[in-house]
């Protein structure tokens, strides 16, 4: 897909995350809304996939670590073609594919069953390294938050993927400077973050997280590693796209109101038409 | 029977710790990046040299609480009911329980009715897992009046307290001061056919059950056994050995709550006719937490159901 095809999807799953999280009256709008270039990048440009046969054994694996931002994977999962868009109005509904937090056993294409932040990047690794028992090429990638780095069991898979020189894995936080209390600096700094997974073992880039550019070709980088694996520590901005919600940590877990979606629909709309031309 | 809808218990929770706060200044509080929705920030707020928000890490957490306490602090700690039991759980029983130390563990979200964020962050486990460690005290509370009235009590225990509270506005139940006691549980409506045993937000669906069988002419107890453990072993068995049949309804999955410690005190001691109420063997899901306690059966026509089959 060309790039610009690629910006102008990122503003309907934008719209889509914040339309889907208003008609449930409940979700994470800013911690979607931050990741959103990242799993478009992935699922438009960088993984191998067949989306009309979601179990093929040699597709690349994504797990979204930080499970709490899956309106945003689901709207990916629509748009490329897993389910039909109108599913999206499910979200959160009883009996409902789509639950509030991925679950594997609901529905095909999501990888692992997340939600307790911290477990992700373990599951990735051992992804990766079936791959090497199986014989196959495929390649594993996990999405973390910042807040969610904070949780020992990562620093854990992190040795063990350096250790095993999982060079078919490839970590990427997403860096909004947020978790659930507020700023990450202000209860459990992270930083130096480059330098921590580096003395981990692994290789790092960092990027504007919401540059598709950078994450396209960042991200081709992670995948080409034959010796380690890397992490892509992607700067971006909670509630991107919606300008009151961004860096604005009340919608960490709150659905818009019936104005404020509105209001939100409105702003991607006009954006959108700007991109577009 | 309608009742008034009052705080959720981890509101009621929030303002009793900060309370208790201005009494006690060995209190040292710790959240994991959860302080919004467990209600510590109301501690924090007031107490800020005394509450230490650790972030999202559970295990750390409750290693931090065995180290202050041993050092004769005493530590609240809140998380999510399913985090902190689940993620922490032998940091409790290594660091916490075998020495013998004492913590304050304090979670919300228990059960199903956090509703829409689904099946991880719901809690059907924690009971039992608290229940299995040594000495544990395990109690929940059914609405904010009992929420103020135990969570004080905490502190006049020596072993490390379990104390569950929930995400929704709660049913009140009791009168404001009502005077409840750890270990003490409450015949909320006495009877001579059965006996309806149980705690938490069920309580009130536990009443109005009784109240549709009255109208059938039976004649309900209801206990309302808001300490799992230690558990009041002479209330229930005094109950049963009048009304001849129990029911126990929990917010939990059947497996090891209180249930089945109440099953194993009667079945030693008194066996009657017995029926538990709790989510089978499955995990919930998404969904509003009214839904849900309707889908997993734990609402009042399904109590009721379960009297009648034992009644009949
Ligand atoms: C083990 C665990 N503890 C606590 C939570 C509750 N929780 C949900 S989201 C969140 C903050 C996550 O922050 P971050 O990883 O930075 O992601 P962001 O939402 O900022 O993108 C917390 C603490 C959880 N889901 N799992």
């Amino acid at each position: 897909m060309k790039l610009e095809e690629l910006k102008l999807l990122t503003y309907d799953i934008r719209s889509d995350i914040v339309e889907m999280i208003g008609r449930a009256e409940s979700g994470h709008p800013g911690s979607s809304l931050s990741m959103v270039e990242l799993v478009t990048a992935l699922f438009f440009e960088i993984m191998e996939l067949r989306p009309d046969e979601p179990d093929w054994p040699e597709r690349d694996r994504f797990v979204l670590s930080k499970g709490h931002g899956v309106p945003a994977l689901y709207s990916v999962l629509a748009r490329a073609g897993y389910f039909p868009l109108d599913k999206l109005r499910e979200l959160r509904r009883l009996g409902s594919p789509l639950q509030g937090h991925p679950d594997y056993s609901r529905l095909p294409a999501v990888e692992a069953s997340t939600g307790s932040l911290g477990q992700g990047l373990s599951i990735s690794a051992g992804i990766a390294l079936s791959a090497c028992h199986l014989d196959k090429n495929f390649h594993s990638f996990c999405l973390l938050g910042d807040g969610e780095l904070n949780e020992g069991q990562v620093w854990e898979a992190a040795a063990f993927a350096a250790h095993h020189k999982l060079s078919n894995l490839t970590a990427i936080v997403d860096y909004n400077k947020f978790q659930l209390d507020g700023p990450v600096d202000e209860i459990m700094q992270m930083e130096p973050m480059v330098d921590k997974w580096q003395a981990f073992g692994w290789e790092v880039q960092e990027v504007d997280g919401h540059d598709l550019e950078q994450v396209v070709e960042a991200l081709h980088w992670t995948k080409d590693s034959d010796h380690l694996p890397r992490c892509l520590i992607a700067h971006t901005i909670k509630g991107k796209g919606v300008s009151f919600m961004e860096n604005n940590n009340k919608f960490h877990g709150k659905a818009p109101d019936q104005q404020e979606l509105a209001d939100a629909l409105a702003e991607l709309r006009k954006a959108r038409q700007e991109v577009a031309g | 029977m309608k009742f008034e809808i009052g705080l959720a218990t981890r509101d009621a929770y929030g303002e009793a710790l900060r309370d208790l706060g201005d009494e006690y200044s060995d209190i040292v509080v710790l959240d994991g990046d959860l302080s919004q929705s467990t209600k510590t920030y109301m501690f924090a707020e007031k107490f800020p040299e005394r509450f230490y928000n650790v972030g999202i890490q559970e295990a750390n957490m409750v290693g931090l609480a065995a180290g202050l306490a041993s050092s004769g602090l005493t530590p609240f700690v809140s998380s999510f009911a399913c985090f902190l039991t689940n993620r922490a759980y032998d940091q409790m029983r290594v660091s916490v329980v075998y020495p013998r130390l004492n913590v304050k563990f304090v979670a919300s979200h228990g059960g199903i009715s956090g509703g829409e964020d689904g099946a991880t962050q719901q809690s059907i486990e924690d009971l039992a897992l608290m229940a299995s460690l040594p000495e544990m005290v395990v109690c929940v509370p059914a609405d904010e009046h009992a929420t103020r009235a135990l969570t004080p009590q905490l502190m006049e225990w020596e072993s490390s307290c379990y104390l569950r509270t929930g995400r929704p506005r709660a049913p009140i139940v009791y009168q404001p001061g009502v005077d409840l006691k750890i270990g003490r549980a409450e015949v909320l409506r006495e009877g001579t056919d059965l006996t309806i045993i149980t705690c938490g937000l069920l309580v009130a669906e536990a009443l109005e059950a009784a109240e549709a069988l009255a109208a059938e002419s039976f004649s309900v107890e209801v206990v309302d056994c808001h300490t799992m453990k230690p558990l009041d072993k002479k209330t229930i068995l005094q109950s049963a050995q009048k009304t001849g049949a129990v029911v126990v309804a929990e917010e939990h999955q059947v497996w090891g709550g209180l249930g089945s410690a109440i099953a194993l005190l009667l079945g030693e001691n008194f066996p009657v006719p017995f029926k538990l109420i709790g989510i089978e063997d499955t995990y919930a899901e998404s969904g509003t937490g009214e839904q849900l306690l309707d889908v997993y059966g734990l609402t009042s026509p399904y109590i009721a159901e379960a009297a009648r089959g034992l009644l009949s």
